[in-house]
């Protein structure tokens, strides 16, 4: 919203050499991510796929501006990320719905925040509620919906403020493989719909290669991106269609060894407790 | 007395909670409102196991065992309800000009005793749980309101109400002040630290919401905090009712003219087990109907939190 003017040119977001260090300057003290490079085009859906712990949620959490970095120069559309901001919604892997609220009301929470009257607040709901297939389930408590539908509202509530970036942290996780595959369907809708970037995190390959313009795979301790396969693949995309699995098992091989290198490090740490 | 209710009827025949159909008091074959199906049981229950208990002393009083000098049965406690409510009488008939008939009937004494003692106890209740929802809050809210708070809080906390009983006499001398006094000191530290610790406990994930919604500090204490604990400190509230009650007790105890503690002092110093157990009964009878008020109210303001009791019993 602030920076309307350079709105068609610059990425979205930028990373320039961003890390993370927990705990900096005590004895906990644990880089979680290291020199993070990374440019997100408007519009744009890219996943960071990497094992757990890598580091690619904090990175959300950063470009969402709930955390701070501790290096390096992270910019939304050419200004720097220093709080959080509706324009950046994150989307959470477990139920994050008030559940003393019903579903409208939770769509319209943070229409609420920003002082808007009843009315308008009802009127946005009924019609972001609309888009995400739920028209009926504005009065429901989030504790009447099944998991598919909690997170289809937690998407609603993220697009009633109208973002122009979908940070998503492993949002379908919790889900069944049936019910993912619905929720991912229902995800590529959403975006074209809205047009805004998606940042999306997720260990799925899967999940990666159903959803990716372009995906960045991590390395662990402290994270770091290890690289970055573009996908030009139409969507929807047939899972078992030749280029599919070509870049499945590509993505494989990549966090094979991530994974065996985690594996062994956690082994080491292990033994020295 | 809460944990009576179980209905273990249902236990390993439908691993549901049963509606009730299986109730005693219930007939078969008849069609009842579904808020008195869900309660009938449960009201039964309580009946037979108190029941039991009960037939248990008797028979212990039948056979011998309890001698009705310091163990009388309920038939005999209960029995003769007139000749125990007498000792309930509220006059001040040590007073110079009173006689020792005058005063209220004895119902209307037993009425008035017990009105007495609830009224202090959810007077202090009330003002135990403003104070410390208020001060968990702001401890939280303001870190310079912790750090010189806290610390004597916690000191304080573990303190046992009754070392506050001469503190609450020298502060507000006999009435109904130094019992309410005791039922704030005996809750307040508690559920302060309560308070704090259900703050800490709040999803993550709710606060991040409301912060990436560009929500305030202030907001998010008013629109996901506070919203968020109240069902845990309602929790905390439900189960120091019954320490209100205890704590109640001593206080009236120590003199305040009239209330149940009072009673239970005079029944001690005329060695009246009768009347001892009696107001035992009726104390708690008296619990579980403020506790079963408190489990409505919850219902009906927290209405989106699901009760719990009965989940287990499908194992």
């Amino acid at each position: 919203m602030a920076s309307n003017a350079n709105e068609t040119n610059g990425p979205a977001v930028s990373c320039r050499g961003v890390g993370k260090i927990w705990a900096a300057g005590t004895s906990r003290a644990h880089e979680a991510l290291k020199d993070i490079d990374l440019e997100i085009e408007p519009g744009e859906f890219v996943v960071l796929l990497g094992p757990s712990g890598c580091g690619k949620s904090t990175l959300l959490y950063l470009i969402a501006g709930l955390e701070e970095k501790t290096s390096g120069l992270l910019t939304y559309f050419g200004d720097a990320v220093s709080a959080p901001s509706p324009d950046r919604s994150l989307i959470f892997q477990e139920t994050s719905l008030f559940p003393w609220l019903s579903v409208w009301e939770n769509v319209s929470f943070g229409l609420q925040i920003r002082g808007e009257s009843e009315p308008d607040r009802r009127a946005a709901a009924k019609e972001v509620l609309q888009r995400v297939g739920l028209a009926e389930a504005g009065s429901k408590r989030p504790d009447e919906l099944s998991g598919g539908m909690r997170q289809r509202v937690a998407v609603a509530r993220a697009l009633a403020m109208r973002p122009r970036v979908l940070l998503m942290d492993e949002p379908f996780a919790a889900l069944d493989v049936q019910t993912r595959q619905k929720m991912q369907d229902f995800l590529i809708d959403v975006w074209r719909d809205s047009g805004a970037s998606v940042v999306f995190v997720t260990h799925h390959i899967d999940e990666a290669v159903a959803l990716a313009d372009r995906v960045c795979v991590f390395t662990s301790r402290p994270g770091r991106i290890k690289e970055t396969v573009k996908v030009d693949l139409p969507r929807p995309r047939d899972p078992f269609s030749p280029e599919c699995e070509e870049l499945r098992k590509q993505l494989t091989q990549l966090l094979k060894d991530e994974v065996d290198r985690a594996f062994e490090e956690q082994e080491k740490m292990a033994e020295a407790v | 007395m809460a944990a009576v209710s179980t209905d273990r009827t249902s236990v390993g025949e439908t691993g549901k909670i049963a509606g009730g159909q299986k109730s005693p008091p219930a007939p078969a074959g008849l069609t009842l409102p579904e808020p008195l199906r869900e309660i009938l049981p449960k009201i039964g229950w309580t009946l037979v196991s108190v029941g039991m208990f009960s037939l248990i002393w008797e028979i212990l009083w039948a056979i011998g065992w309890a001698d009705p000098k310091l163990l009388p049965p309920p038939h005999i406690f209960l029995g003769d309800f007139a000749d125990q409510a007498k000792f309930f009488n509220t006059a001040q008939r040590w007073a110079i000009g009173v006689s020792a008939s005058a005063g209220p009937s004895p119902w209307q004494a037993v009425l008035i005793t017990v009105v007495s003692s609830a009224m202090r106890v959810f007077v202090g209740i009330t003002i135990a749980a403003l104070l410390a929802l208020s001060l968990g809050v702001a401890i939280r809210y303001w870190v310079a309101v912790e750090r010189l708070t806290l610390p004597t809080v916690t000191l304080l906390s573990p303190v046992s109400p009754i070392a506050w009983l001469p503190v609450a006499i020298f502060l507000f001398g006999i009435g109904n002040a130094p019992a309410i006094f005791m039922v704030v000191i005996a809750l307040f530290f508690h559920m302060t630290i309560a308070t704090i610790n259900h703050i800490d406990g709040v999803n993550r994930n709710l606060i991040n919401v409301a912060r990436t919604m560009g929500a305030t500090k202030a907001q998010i204490y008013r629109r996901v905090i506070i919203p968020a604990i109240l069902p845990g400190v309602f929790v905390i509230l439900r189960l120091n009712l019954f320490g209100a009650w205890m704590v109640v007790l001593i206080a009236e105890s120590t003199g305040v003219g009239y209330g149940l503690g009072q009673v239970i002092m005079l029944a001690r110093n005329t060695f009246n087990p009768s009347l001892v157990f009696f107001c035992i009964a009726l104390i708690g009878f008296l619990g579980f109907a403020t506790d079963y008020a408190m489990r409505m109210v919850q219902k009906r303001v927290l209405y989106w939190v699901n009760d719990p009791s009965g989940v287990l019993r499908g194992l």
